[in-house]
C-alpha cells in the first residue's frame, strides 16, 4: 500500500448560474514513502485544485468532490473538518506557490513557525522556539535567532519560501505537496531551492507532490510523473521513460519546447504548441487536446479517449490518446498518419 | 518617532492658516456685519459705531486680520456673546462632556460594529449580512437628530427607562473634580453618581454612534471578506491551525488595519455630531455650547470651536498613524 493513494478524484464547482466547471476529472495516482511525483501541466490544467482536494483545504460551498484519497490508510474526503485540522500540517504539509503572498505580512516569521509546533507536536513556547531556530538553520536560512524576531517584509522571496518549506517541515509530515514553490523566485534561487527539497525529502523520507509547470524542474527531482491536460491525467511514467519516450502529443510538445543545452543547432526555433489551454473540449464530447493536436483524427472527437498502455505490468506508461507518438498504425481506414 | 510628530504638528501650521482666513472672512460676510449681527434688528447707528470700535472693526482689515491671528494664537477667541465670558474658559469647562459623550458613543460604536461586521463577512451573503448592510446603510443616512429625538421620545418620555436630558440627575450630590462625570464618580467613591452619569450617557451616545457604528460595520465586513481570501489565510488552514487562532492571528490582526483608519476618522465625525446630539439631550457640553452660539451667532465660539476642531482632527489622525504604524510593521515609523 503506497503512502498516498488518489483514487478517481474529481472536483467540480458548482457556481449558481453558471455551468458547472469540471476542475479535476477522474485523477488517480500514488505516492510511496520517500517518492517524488511530479504533476505536469500548464495553466489551469487542475494541478492546484488536486493538491487543495488532497489537503481538504476547497471550500465547503459551492465545491463537490468526489472518488477518494487514501492517506497512510485514513481516507480524508469523507473526514470532518475537526479531524481534518489534526491530519493538515503534521500529516500532510504544503508549500505554496508565491512566498511573498503566503506569510502573514503582520505576525512575527518566529510567530508563524512555532504556531504550527505549539498546535501539532505539543511543544510549549520556549521548546517550539528553539526547534524553530533549529528548522531555520536547516532549511539555510542564516542568523536564525534574529530571523526568528523579523517580519516577512524584511526577508528576500528565497529566504521567503525557505521559510515557508521550514513551516511546512516543521512536524516531519508523511507527505509534502509543493505547488510550484519556484514560480516565483528568480532562476539562480529556483535551483537552490530545489536542491533543498531534494534534500529535505531524502533525509526525511516523506512523499513528495511536486506540482509545475515546468518539466525541466521534474527531470530533476521527481521519480514519477503524471502530465495533466484540462483537469485529466493524460500521460504518467516513471521519470527516465517519459523523457525518454514521451508518448502523448501534449508531453511531445511540452518536451520539445523545453530549450537544451545540447541541442546540435543552437539556431534552432523552439517548438511550442499551438493554441492555448482555452481552445478545448469537453472530455466527454472527445479529447480535450483536440484543437491543438497535429496528429488528431476523426475518431478524436467521438467521445473520451480511452487510457492505453503502452508499458508493461510492472513499469506501467498509461496514455489517454489514440495516436500516441511513436505508434503511427492505421487506426481508421482513411486515417493514415499525416 | 520625534521627527515624525514634528512634521504632522508642522501640517497644522498651513492648516490653521487657512481655516482663520476664512473664518475672519465669514464673519466679516455676516449680513450687516459682526456688529448688527450682535445686536440685532434693533440696532441703532450709535450702538453699531460703539461695537464697532470696541471690537476694533473700523481698523483696516489687514490689520484686524493680524490682530486676530494675534489673539487666536494664544488661543484667545475674545468673550462669548452668549455668556460674556472668555470662549477659551468656556470650551475647556465644557469639554470633558463632550470628550466623555465622544468616547461613549466611539465604544459602542467599535463594541458593536466589529463584531457586526465581522459576523457579516462570515456569514456572506445570508440574512444577517443583508440585515448588517441595510442597517449600515440606514445608519450612515439616517439624519442624526431624528434619531436623537426618536431614542428620546420613546426610550425617555414613552418608556421611562433613561432620564431624558443633562448630564446628571439634578438633585444628586456629586464633585466633579475632572469633569468626567463617570470618572469622578469613581474617583470620589460615589458609584452612585457614576452610574447615573451612565445611564445619562446612554441615550446621547446611542445616538451620536450611529454614524461611525455604520461605517465601522461596513469598513470591518469589506476588510475581513478581503483578508479571508488572503493566501496567508490559506497557509494557517493548511497547517492545520484552530479556528479560534486564524480568525484571531492571520484574520482579525490584518482585518483590524483599515479599521484602525476609519476609527480615527469617525472621531472627528463624532465632535460634529455632538452638536446636534448634546442640543437634544441638553448635554451642556462645547457641542450644545456651539448648537446656542451658531442659533445667537456667538462668532467668537463658533471661531474658536472651527479651529478647536481641526486641532483635534490633525492631532488624532497622528495618533492614529502611530497606532497604525504599531500594528502593521511594514509602516512602522523609525
Ligand atoms: N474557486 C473556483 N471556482 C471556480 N472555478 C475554479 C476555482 N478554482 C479553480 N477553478 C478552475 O479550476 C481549473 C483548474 O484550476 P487550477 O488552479 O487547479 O489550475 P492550475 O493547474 O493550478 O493552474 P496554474 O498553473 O495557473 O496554477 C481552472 O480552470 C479554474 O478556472
Ligand atoms: S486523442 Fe487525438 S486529439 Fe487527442 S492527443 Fe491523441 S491524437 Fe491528439
Ligand atoms: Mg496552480
Amino acid at each position: 500500500m503506497s503512502l498516498l493513494e488518489v483514487r478517481d478524484l474529481s472536483v467540480t464547482f458548482t457556481r449558481s448560474g453558471s455551468e458547472p466547471v469540471h476542475a479535476v476529472d477522474g485523477v488517480s495516482f500514488d505516492v510511496a514513502a520517500g517518492q517524488s511525483v511530479g504533476i505536469v501541466g500548464e495553466s489551469g490544467s487542475g494541478k492546484s485544485v488536486t493538491s487543495l482536494a488532497v489537503m481538504g483545504l476547497l471550500p465547503s460551498r459551492g465545491v463537490r468532490v468526489g472518488g477518494t484519497v487514501m492517506l497512510d490508510g485514513n481516507e480524508l474526503t469523507d473526514m470532518d473538518q475537526r479531524a481534518l485540522r489534526d491530519v493538515r500540517g503534521r500529516d500532510v504539509a504544503m508549500i505554496f506557490q508565491d512566498p511573498m503572498t503566503s506569510l502573514n505580512p503582520v505576525v512575527t516569521i518566529g510567530r508563524q513557525l512555532t504556531e504550527v509546533l505549539i498546535r501539532h507536536a505539543g511543544l510549549a513556547k520556549g521548546a517550539a522556539k528553539a526547534e524553530a531556530e533549529q528548522l531555520l538553520r536547516r532549511v539555510g536560512i542564516p542568523d536564525p535567532v534574529r530571523r526568528l524576531g523579523e517580519y516577512p517584509h524584511q526577508l528576500s522571496g528565497g529566504m521567503r519560501q525557505r521559510v515557508m518549506i521550514a513551516i511546512a517541515i516543521a512536524c516531519r509530515p508523511k507527505l509534502l505537496i509543493a505547488d510550484e514553490p519556484t514560480t516565483a523566485l528568480d532562476v539562480t534561487i529556483q535551483a537552490q531551492i530545489l536542491d533543498l527539497l531534494r534534500t529535505l525529502v531524502a533525509e526525511s523520507g516523506c512523499g513528495m507532490i511536486m506540482i509545475t509547470h515546468d518539466l525541466g524542474v521534474v527531470a530533476g527531482l521527481c521519480d514519477d510523473v503524471h502530465v495533466m491536460y484540462s483537469g485529466r491525467i493524460v500521460e504518467s511514467a516513471g521519470t527516465k521513460d517519459l523523457f525518454a519516450r514521451p508518448s502523448h502529443p501534449y508531453t511531445d510538445g511540452l518536451l520539445q519546447s523545453i530549450p537544451r543545452i545540447d541541442d546540435e543547432d543552437p539556431d534552432a526555433v523552439l517548438h511550442t504548441i499551438p493554441g492555448s489551454a482555452r481552445d478545448t473540449v469537453a472530455w466527454e464530447r472527445g479529447c480535450a487536446f483536440q484543437p491543438r493536436c497535429s496528429r488528431a483524427v476523426a475518431e478524436c472527437l467521438a467521445g473520451p479517449p480511452a487510457m492505453a498502455e503502452l508499458g508493461t505490468p510492472l513499469v506501467p506508461h498509461p496514455v489517454r490518446c489514440l495516436r500516441p507518438v511513436g505508434d503511427d498504425v492505421v487506426l481508421h481506414e482513411g486515417n493514415v498518419a499525416r | 518617532m520625534l521627527r515624525f510628530i514634528v512634521r504632522r504638528l508642522a501640517l497644522l501650521v498651513p492648516i490653521l492658516l487657512g481655516l482663520s482666513v476664512l473664518l475672519f472672512a465669514w464673519v466679516r460676510a455676516l449680513p450687516g456685519g459682526p456688529a448688527y449681527a450682535l445686536l440685532g434688528e434693533r440696532a441703532t447707528p450709535e450702538a453699531i459705531a460703539a461695537i464697532e470700535s470696541q471690537l476694533g472693526l473700523d481698523r483696516p482689515l489687514w490689520e484686524q486680520y493680524l490682530q486676530f491671528l494675534g489673539r487666536a494664537v494664544r488661543l484667545d477667541f475674545g468673550a462669548s456673546i452668549q455668556t460674556g465670558q472668555p470662549v477659551t474658559e468656556e470650551m475647556l469647562r465644557r469639554f470633558p462632556a463632550t470628550i466623555e459623550l465622544a468616547l461613549a458613543a466611539l465604544l459602542i460604536a467599535v463594541a458593536v460594529g466589529i463584531p457586526l461586521g465581522y459576523l457579516a463577512a462570515r456569514r456572506y451573503g445570508t440574512w444577517i449580512d443583508n440585515l448588517a448592510v441595510t442597517g449600515s446603510l440606514l445608519g450612515v443616512t439616517i439624519p442624526i437628530f431624528f434619531l436623537a429625538y426618536m431614542l428620546k421620545y420613546v426610550f425617555a418620555v414613552e418608556l421611562g427607562w433613561l432620564p431624558t436630558a443633562g448630564r446628571a440627575d439634578p438633585r444628586a450630590r456629586a464633585d466633579h473634580p475632572t469633569g468626567f462625570y463617570v470618572l469622578d464618580g469613581i474617583v470620589t467613591g460615589n458609584l452612585d453618581a457614576s452610574w447615573d452619569a451612565i445611564q445619562h450617557l446612554i441615550l446621547p451616545a446611542l445616538a451620536l454612534s450611529s454614524i461611525p457604528l455604520a461605517v465601522i460595520v461596513r469598513i470591518t465586513r469589506a476588510s475581513v471578506l478581503n483578508v479571508v481570501n488572503e493566501d496567508y489565510v490559506r497557509t494557517a488552514e493548511a497547517k492545520g491551525l484552530l479556528p479560534g487562532t486564524i480568525t484571531r492571528r492571520h484574520v482579525l490582526k490584518n482585518a483590524m488595519l483599515p479599521v484602525t483608519t476609519v476609527i480615527g476618522l469617525q472621531l472627528g465625525v463624532l465632535l460634529a455630531g455632538a452638536v446636534l446630539t448634546e442640543k437634544v439631550f441638553a448635554f451642556s457640553g462645547v457641542g450644545q455650547f456651539m448648537a446656542d452660539g451658531l442659533v445667537q451667532r456667538d462668532f467668537p465660539t463658533i471661531q474658536g470651536f472651527i479651529l478647536v476642531i481641526a486641532i483635534v482632527y490633525v492631532v488624532i489622525n497622528m495618533i492614529v498613524d502611530l497606532v497604525y504604524g504599531l500594528l502593521d510593521p511594514r509602516v512602522r515609523v523609525s
